[in-house]
């Protein structure tokens, strides 16, 4: 029985009317339950609940910090000097101020992802009832939450169920935070630990977050066949009027979208999205087009299209007001956690609102009301497009050419330039009305505008680039698949078996932001290379965009030309941000629903479970927020390891394990006890690649699981040793620690690896049915 | 001599590296070092410096100094074609974290390094893991050969011109004859 209420036990209590004894009254709701697994060891679990799981990952995959400054800054006390082995006012070393700052960041995450679930949930019921019942693949979907059934040990059925699970994340992060307080934790272990902790509810306010907005909102349910939809600039019809939604959370947007339809309107207006909320606007409405990742926000606002900015939650930057009022925009502000200063007008009536925002009198407005965020948008985008004409920021040809030679060249730009990007030289040759410097740096520019505030002449840079690359930028016309889900159950029993046996050589999550360190190119690269080497490649957010920006020489997409099925070869699109829970729910479910380990509440064991058979790696070749931290913890503490660009490094720790520490990579084989050697398998927990070809041959490597059998360690090995033959232009030195038996070398290079292997003084090893946790031993050694 | 990093917003605390301001000092902590290590980033392939590839200058300074090269990223083939064999090579990452461990016998297993050179990562990458070894190195001492300033090593050059740059690791490697003196 699950219950969520008032709870009230007498166990005695003596009155002038009588004696009670065990009197028990529950108000509130009773629900009969109808999942019969039995509960496993962590329901709910607290802070520590987890505590010895993660002290035996930290113990392999140590802590590296990488501070970004010698001080802490946090209190009243600092700033205080933590350099080397000193300690602060309050006590805390760099160690324990590092890890601090890592759970720092992935509250924040957490936070964001859990309030945006609440948010959706609160609306969802509101719009839908308490008894909506969670839908999300039909007959395909048998375990509709696999992260909160693994978490907290619930089934979810309604809308209304998710309440209490939100409940217990909300609950944990607030403690969580907590400990990040002055004078609290003091062990960067600890702190760790909690990162780890952050992580795991993060996923399950994410899961709660998109099965309540798939169920609600029949989004595409685990279908592998979701429609393909458009992205980028080129796909805008600029004749229309255009509506821009950018952020993450898609009620108003979806308000926007009824009221067009229910108005006879459909068609008449272009709705577009910058980041997740273009994702789900896609899942909801074919018609809606997806601009691009969040670093379009500066190049498509300043391009003059978008008539009204609607700007939602999360990843809006903070200028997008100020910018948009640059191109006489209006603009409307939805969520009460962006309010950019504006007044509120929800219930001021529509008509008032569009009014006042049309003639000038007010720039934007906040509206706490979908339905009346879509009325208003609507009116206004028809009434205002045809004042506004485009009016853009975006200078022309001769503009940049006679700004450009103002150039002091005093290099401030590149400075300040994330990317070190040569600027001045691309403005000098500019002045001259060579503008192909600057066209080149189009495609590597992130998009951040600190170039143009660090300018003390005050030129636009970013427009300049923006102006160069034009031809690029309006040529963008591209084809996503609409974020799918979940991923079957039945897609999880087919590729079950070859997953953990390693025929299928893994699974490649390619997720998160755009702060890429040279342009989106590289994350297309990486999908089609490993989709075509037939691991099952995901995607989400950002990146999910930045891998159909790619076209193959018959002018397709990857999208277009690999399924969209969970299987060998693919490339599936889960969605948006919160449906990075899908991707961690797919690996839950390899260890549920194929290999039948008890789901309820049994994180460790099910953790353990991937850690050792699943060959699952997440890469977030452009992280940048707190979101993609919390995100990536919680793939870490699921065994799941985490490749991050090298902006990443910026993450201040990195999980690393020793390969050449051979005690480190012991595991217990449960059916004997016997420790066993298993190579660093995986060898990272969080790990920052240089460059793509080193993140392309971390993730052949990353995917080897000592469970793999000899044909999947084999065919695993191919993969890494072929892309590192021809990325690095070498064979790798570390061969003979993923080779077990002989029969693991693949056969059309055993002579050369059995050569290195007698180099190295190889001996065979035996492959274990492996395991971290004692408990899990079947026979106990004599 | 007061430096400021090279990307403008980099603050980085109380404990600055010291400027070079002579090349000639480089050649005498080299010299001076007990088992020096030059940590090569991809950089070093992409930055062209007068007609040569900053990598070149690398070799040619590993040879004369018979300083153990590790090369970081996917640039090990690089020098390879230019026929020298760097004693190893690792993630930028992992060169970081074993230098962080005293115990560490060393990229080519001669024992602990107490000096390692820098050259060629990203800016921000190099910033961080320098910073790593400062606080948790502490007897490892680190100088950067990049043009710009680092202020998390032990020893850095100012932000300094290419043609500058060229001159510093010219006369750092006219300072070493053949076989490291």
């Amino acid at each position: 029985m699950s219950k969520k209420g008032v709870n009230i036990k007498i166990d005695e209590l003596k009155t002038d009317v009588g004696f009670i004894k065990n009197l028990q009254l529950s108000f509130g709701k009773l629900v009969a339950e109808t999942w019969t697994e039995p509960m496993g060891p962590t329901p709910f679990p607290s802070l520590t609940a987890l505590r010895e799981w993660d002290l035996k990952l930290l113990q392999r995959y140590k802590p590296f910090y990488l501070p970004y400054c010698d001080v802490c800054c946090l209190c009243t006390f600092g700033k205080c000097d933590l350099t080397g082995d000193k300690r602060g006012a309050c006590g805390i070393n760099m160690s324990a101020q590092q890890s601090r700052i890592v759970l720092l960041a992935c509250c924040i995450g957490a936070a964001t992802h859990i309030g945006h679930a609440r948010h959706l949930l609160e609306h969802l019921i509101e719009k839908f009832g308490h008894n909506y019942p969670l839908d999300v693949g039909g007959l395909n979907i048998k375990v509709e939450a696999p992260v909160t059934r693994l978490v907290c040990g619930v089934k979810p059925e309604t809308l209304g169920d998710l309440e209490e699970v939100l409940d217990y994340v909300e609950t944990q992060v607030t403690h969580l935070l907590s400990v990040a307080h002055t004078g609290q934790e003091g062990s960067n272990l600890d702190f760790e630990s909690k990162v780890l902790h952050a992580g795991m509810v993060d996923h399950v306010g994410m899961e709660v977050a998109d099965i309540a907005q798939i169920a609600a909102y029949g989004f595409p349910k685990a279908d592998p066949e979701a429609p393909l939809v458009d992205l980028g600039y080129g796909t805008i019809n600029v004749e229309k009027p255009v509506i821009l939604c950018i952020g993450h959370n898609v009620v108003p947007s979806i308000g926007i979208i009824d009221y067009m339809k229910d108005n006879g309107l459909d068609g008449e207006i272009e709705v577009c999205g910058l980041c997740c909320t273009a994702h789900d606007i896609t899942r909801y409405y074919k018609r809606g087009k997806i601009i691009g990742p969040i670093s379009w926000q500066l190049r498509f606002i300043r391009s003059g299209v978008p008539d009204v900015v609607v700007l939602d939650e999360q990843c809006v930057r903070a200028d997008s007001f100020y910018e948009a009022q640059r191109i006489k925009a209006p603009v409307i502000v939805a969520s009460e956690k962006n309010c950019m200063g504006l007044p509120n007008r929800t219930n001021d009536p529509a008509d008032a609102i569009v009014e006042d925002l049309l003639s000038g009198k007010a720039p934007g407005a906040l509206i706490l009301d979908a339905e009346k965020v879509g009325e208003v948008t609507v009116k206004l985008a028809l009434k205002v497009a045809p004042l506004r004409k485009k009016f853009k920021v975006i200078p022309e040809v001769d503009e940049v050419i006679q700004r450009a030679k103002e150039c002091r060249q005093c290099n401030d730009c590149r400075r300040a330039c994330p990317q070190d990007l040569r600027i001045p030289e691309a403005m000098k040759a500019a002045a001259t009305g060579n503008l192909a410097k600057l066209a080149d740096l189009y495609e590597l520019c992130v998009g951040c505008g600190r170039c143009e505030h660090a300018c003390p002449v005050g030129l636009t840079v970013h427009s300049f680039i923006v102006k160069a690359g034009e031809k690029k930028l309006k040529e963008e016309t591209y084809k996503v698949r609409a974020g799918r889900g979940a991923i079957q159950d039945v897609e999880i029993r087919n590729v079950g078996s070859p997953i953990v046996l390693g025929e299928i050589p893994g699974v490649v999550a390619v997720v998160g932001c755009s702060n890429y360190p040279k342009g989106g190119q590289e994350v297309a690269e990486i999908c089609t290379e490993f989709a075509n080497r037939r691991y099952i490649v995901v995607t989400s957010g950002c990146s999910a965009m930045s891998a159909a920006m790619y076209k193959n020489e018959e002018g397709k997409t990857p999208y277009e030309y690999f399924t969209g099925e969970f299987t060998s070869g693919c490339l599936v699109n889960v969605g948006s941000c919160v449906s990075n829970a899908h991707i961690a729910g797919a690996a839950i479910k390899i260890a549920n629903i194929f290999a039948k380990r008890n789901l309820r509440a049994n994180y460790e064991e099910i953790a353990d479970y991937i850690l050792n058979r699943v060959g699952a790696v997440g890469v977030a070749w452009g992280a940048y927020s707190q979101k993609a931290a919390s995100i990536a913890s919680g793939f870490w503490r699921l065994g799941v390891p985490v490749i991050v660009g090298p902006h990443g490094i910026k993450y201040r720790r990195m999980l690393l394990g020793r390969a050449d520490r051979e005690e480190d990579w012991y595991v217990y084989d449960a059916r004997t006890g016997e420790k066993a050697y298993v190579g660093p398998t995986p060898e990272h927990l969080f790990y920052t690649a240089e460059t793509k070809e080193e993140a392309m041959v971390m993730i052949a490597k990353l995917c080897m699981r000592p469970n793999d059998t000899m044909k999947g360690r084999a065919i695993k090995l191919t993969h890494y040793i072929d892309l590192h033959k021809r990325l690095y232009g070498t064979m790798p030195e570390d061969i003979h620690l993923f080779v077990r038996t002989v029969a693991d070398v693949p056969v059309t290079m055993k002579d050369e690896i059995v050569k290195i292997l007698e180099e190295k003084g190889w001996k065979e090893t035996v492959i274990p049915d492996p395991t971290l946790l004692p408990r899990m031993i079947r026979k106990r050694k004599e | 001599m007061a430096a400021e990093p090279w990307q403008t917003a980099e603050i980085p605390g109380p404990k600055k590296a010291l400027v070079v301001t002579k090349p000639e000092v480089v050649a005498t902590m080299i010299k001076k070092a007990k088992h020096p290590i030059l940590v090569v980033g991809h950089k070093a392939v992409e930055t062209e410096l007068e007609k040569k590839k900053l990598i070149d200058y690398m070799i040619e300074l590993a040879k004369k100094a018979e300083i153990p090269v590790v090369a970081t990223a996917h640039i090990i083939s690089e020098f390879h074609k230019r026929k020298y064999k760097p004693a190893g090579f690792l993630p930028a990452v992992d060169i970081g974290n074993r230098l962080v461990d005293a115990e560490w016998a060393g990229i080519d297993g001669k024992g602990p390094h107490d000096l390692a050179l820098f050259v060629g990562l990203p800016y921000y990458m190099e910033w961080v893991i320098l910073s790593g070894l400062k606080h948790f190195a502490p007897n490892l001492k680190t100088v950067t050969l990049d043009n710009v300033y680092h202020p998390h090593a032990s020893w850095s050059f100012p932000n300094t011109s290419v043609k500058d740059w060229v001159e510093n690791l010219k006369v750092i490697i006219e300072k070493f004859e053949e076989g490291g003196k």
